[in-house]
């Protein structure tokens, strides 16, 4: 058969036939509920929109959850929600960064770059504050890296054609990137007390 | 309680935290007994979620026992089995009664574009999660369910996410009898969306990653043909030879925020964070479908830009479609798949990992250590 004649084959885009089917008994005997959901109109999510689903709410709008503290919110929120999270709020540096954040749109880069900018601020801090504590941070014991040798680092990469192996050397870098800022500020502290004694 | 707290990207540790307490008169305590480490977990720990706060407690993917409840609780009470969807959800808002739990109003302060999710960020409403050993969970009568006697604990926390994701993927893509289906991304809701590719009557499911061992298991738990991208120069040309240069009639993306296969554009997301995620799978998905045919996303990206290639979706005629997944709209089918033996969701778990030791847990799954698929966390009150 001539390479053109392959192309025109019924199997291809190539001309209006339809694509090979392996059939429907064969399916249903391998696959074990094969097209049990096979009708595209009763499946769970279909229509996208259904407004006759019981969800258990007995409010129309629910109780307003006491807000405690000044709880940032985006400014594409008519109001503070009913209902939201408690954990972690706004503190120090970052959270000023943070706050600051909330006064852009969701729309908006700098409310996202302003955020991610913030984590960065927050973990280099925490890093610094955590020496001042019982339980400074530990970056053996916090990065889980003894796993290496628990959980056979070496056989899980090595041979194993995994694409992911370069990308994986940079992660200590990025990992080691708070410690280095918190010793930067450290230092920077230490020098400025040390000149403050001086005088 | 003992409960995990990120410290700042890669890192990870246990501390004794206050107990949660009743914020709102709905709320529930649950006391966790079961929880799962997410894939998406994985972008958290990676730092790439804009506002996530150090001293955050993540896990989305949980199930308990009650153990306090709010003054307006009318559903549930102490001491019941319950399984908590991903999903914070108040039940009645625009959203809500139209069945879009995943994008609820009335759950997160901080932004519009997503609902409520456990330990998911401040991007995601500022909620601890279930990586604890107690959790506050709000809308106790609108989220949790009853776990059924029949229903294993272990397959419980799967429908909680996972599953019920992988199967609504599935749905997205609009499968139609004898479909050919490309699913990017062998992890645990890979495998459940080529499983459930099935149930809709697929005619070909092939999964495509770049994990062997992952691989192995998309071939005898999803029944699939499976590619290695790796050991192709260019996976996009293999799936358009393999589906007679035609190409896919649904892709799905269930790899999201890093998947691998560019070493710049992992690089640029996971590692520098200049890109709310990796867009290779999607990519692919894009430029592996027919012309006029349907991806369906389900992996999840953050809210920056990416480098997505939208000039082929438009050239081709493609319909998108995506969302988080309501997980308990699924709920009542995948309890009659599970029943049927047509699914056992508990079959994807390779680790249960104590509490303490977490941050081993999160640094396997993140590295893809020990051929680990989906770890499990046991606290130790449970």
């Amino acid at each position: 058969m001539s390479s053109t004649a392959s192309a025109a084959s019924p199997n291809t885009p190539y001309v209006a036939g339809v694509p090979r089917r392996i059939p429907a008994g064969e399916l249903r005997a391998r696959i074990p509920g094969w097209g049990a959901d096979l009708d595209p109109a009763d499946r769970p999510s279909v229509p996208r929109e259904r407004t006759d689903l019981s969800t258990g709410a007995h409010w129309v709008f629910p109780e307003q959850q006491p807000e405690h503290q000044p709880r940032e919110r985006s400014v594409e929120h008519a109001f503070l929600t009913p209902v939201f999270g408690s954990s972690v709020p706004l503190k120090g540096i970052s959270g000023a960064m943070r706050r600051y954040a909330y006064r852009y749109s969701e729309a908006r880069a700098a409310h996202w770059l302003i955020l991610m900018a913030a984590d960065r601020v927050d973990a280099g801090g925490s890093h610094l504050r955590s020496l001042l504590t019982p339980h400074p941070d530990n970056p053996v014991t916090e990065t889980g890296v003894l796993s290496e040798f628990s959980r056979h680092g070496l056989s899980s990469r090595l041979g194993r054609n995994r694409a992911d192996v370069k990308e994986q050397a940079v992660v200590p870098f990025v990992a080691a990137g708070p410690w280095v800022m918190a010793g930067v500020g450290g230092y920077a502290v230490f020098r400025a007390v040390r000149r403050a004694v001086g005088r | 309680m003992r409960s995990m707290v990120y410290r700042g990207p890669y890192k990870v540790r246990v501390e004794e935290k206050d107990m949660p307490v009743i914020e709102h008169p709905n709320d529930a305590i649950v006391r966790v007994t079961a929880a799962a480490i997410c894939g998406s977990d994985l972008h958290l720990y990676h730092g790439m979620m804009p506002d996530t706060r150090v001293g955050t407690t993540f896990g989305h993917e949980f199930v308990g026992v009650v153990h306090e409840m709010g003054p307006s609780v009318e559903n549930l009470k102490a001491g019941d089995r319950v399984m908590v969807p991903f999903n914070i959800y108040c039940g009645s808002c625009y959203f809500c009664s139209r069945g879009l739990y995943s994008n609820c109003h009335n759950v997160n302060p901080n932004a519009t574009a997503v609902g409520g999710i456990y330990g998911y960020s401040h991007t995601c409403g500022g909620y601890d999660g279930g990586q604890a050993e107690f959790v506050r969970v709000p809308f106790a009568d609108v989220g949790p369910s009853l776990i059924p006697d029949w229903m294993d604990e272990e397959d419980a926390v799967l429908l909680t996410d996972a599953l019920a994701t992988g199967y609504f993927g599935a749905q997205l893509g609009d499968i139609r009898e004898g479909d050919t289906v490309i699913v990017f991304g062998a992890g645990p809701v890979g495998l459940f969306a080529a499983r459930s590719s099935w149930l809709m009557g697929a005619g070909r499911v092939i999964v495509v990653d770049h994990l062997d061992y992952r691989l192995a298991k998309a071939r005898t738990f999803a029944h699939a043909e499976t590619y290695n991208f790796a050991e192709y120069e260019d996976i996009v040309v293999e799936m358009k030879k393999t589906t007679d240069y035609l190409g896919a009639d649904v892709v799905i993306d269930a790899a999201g925020a890093e998947a691998g296969g560019s070493f710049l554009q992992n690089v640029t997301a996971s590692q520098l964070k200049l890109q709310g995620g990796s867009p290779v799978a999607l990519n692919w998905a894009i430029d592996s479908v027919r012309k006029a045919g349907t991806v369906s996303v389900v992996g999840a990206y953050g809210p920056i830009f990416s480098a997505v290639k939208f000039g082929d979706a438009l050239n081709k005629g493609l319909t998108l479609r995506m969302n988080q997944c309501p997980a308990k709209r699924q709920w009542p089918r995948l309890f009659e798949h599970i029943r049927n033996g047509y699914l056992k969701p508990s079959d994807v778990i390779t680790h249960r990992i104590p509490l303490e030791h977490i941050a081993e847990g999160y640094h396997m799954f993140s590295a893809k250590l020990d051929d680990c698929i989906k770890p499990l966390i046991i606290p130790n009150a449970s």
